[in-house]
């Protein structure tokens, strides 16, 4: 992940992540209706922040061209000896508002490590957990988002008991 | 429309249905918007025969996403402070979702009232999918 990310706000990114949460509130892509509302303009869903990923330019799940991709075309992974259990998975994520987001914005994101610890599971064998905290500032340099997300590398694809 | 403090009190829910039997292509929609194409999500050839898994599932932020839609729509928008769960269980196609806040505490910080909520979404089973918490600003 890259240390610094420019992550520009767009309605029309807006009303796509909306669509696909299932939201139908329209001030999530209605101009005309979110003048009216009390935060006054579109604004984006809470989890919104974390499609900051479109922007990171070293963001690793995402496909490109002429580089190994681990999902599947020939074989069920084109990356070859690779582990069954590929482990990343998403544990825990928090975040704080400091005031709603608009499209227009351009907001700084600054990505450093938090904490690392393990767990031993009896449904996924040996967890190891890494925490991201990020933060996003606008144009002006004002606090606008604090992210926590906490992955975790399994030892072995989670049991479905 | 916001809550008011003066009509909210400990203990109060409001739970949704937040999607039922959840379709691939929703997850696919979750992948393309949020910039998230982990294999494990939409390819249900990798998934089931290199990582191991019965099937594609949802990515975790999906079903936080669509926790927050209930939340929103409870507190009303642009008044949330603070939104954190966990990742209990996995959330598979064909899943229905249901969304629930509790009151915890209603409480005052610098003359403005916040509201303090558990949060938890739980599926057909009643396996809890993801559990935490949410703040969020209230008129008086």
């Amino acid at each position: 992940m890259a240390d610094t990310i420019k992550f520009p706000i767009e309605a029309s990114h807006i009303m796509m992540f909306a669509r696909s949460i299932g939201d139908t509130n329209p001030i999530y892509h209605d101009e005309e209706y979110a003048k009216k509302t009390e935060v006054g303009h579109i604004t984006a869903p809470p989890t919104f922040p974390r499609a900051v990923a479109q922007f990171d330019p070293d963001y690793h799940l995402r496909w490109r061209p002429n580089q190994p991709w681990f999902g599947s075309g020939k074989n069920p992974s084109s990356i070859e000896g690779k582990p069954k259990s590929s482990g990343g998975l998403h544990a825990e994520q928090h975040f704080e508002y400091h005031r709603p987001l608009k499209p227009g914005d351009v907001l700084t994101v600054t990505t450093k490590p938090g904490k690392t610890w393990e767990k031993e599971s009896k449904r996924a064998g040996k967890l190891v957990f890494t925490e991201t905290i990020q933060e996003m500032r606008d144009q002006n340099g004002e606090l606008v988002i604090t992210s926590r997300g906490v992955g975790v590398k399994t030892e072995r694809p989670v049991d479905q008991g | 429309m916001a809550l008011s403090a003066s009509k909210l009190k400990v203990g109060d829910t409001h739970e949704e249905v937040v999607v039922e039997d959840l379709s691939r292509t929703q997850i696919v929609m979750y992948a393309g918007a949020s910039g998230d194409y982990n294999p494990l999500h939409s390819d249900e050839v990798y998934t089931t025969q290199a990582a191991g898994y019965p099937s594609v599932f949802a990515h975790g932020m999906l079903t936080m996403g669509m926790t927050g839609k209930m939340l929103t729509n409870y507190v009303g928008d642009g008044r949330l402070t603070k939104f954190g769960v966990r990742f209990t269980n996995q959330v598979w196609p064909g899943d229905t979702l249901t969304a629930k806040a509790t009151v915890e505490d209603i409480r005052e910080e610098g003359g403005q009232k916040i509201v303090d909520l558990k949060v938890e979404t739980v599926n057909q089973d009643g396996k809890v999918v993801v559990s935490g918490s949410a703040s969020a600003r209230l008129d008086p």
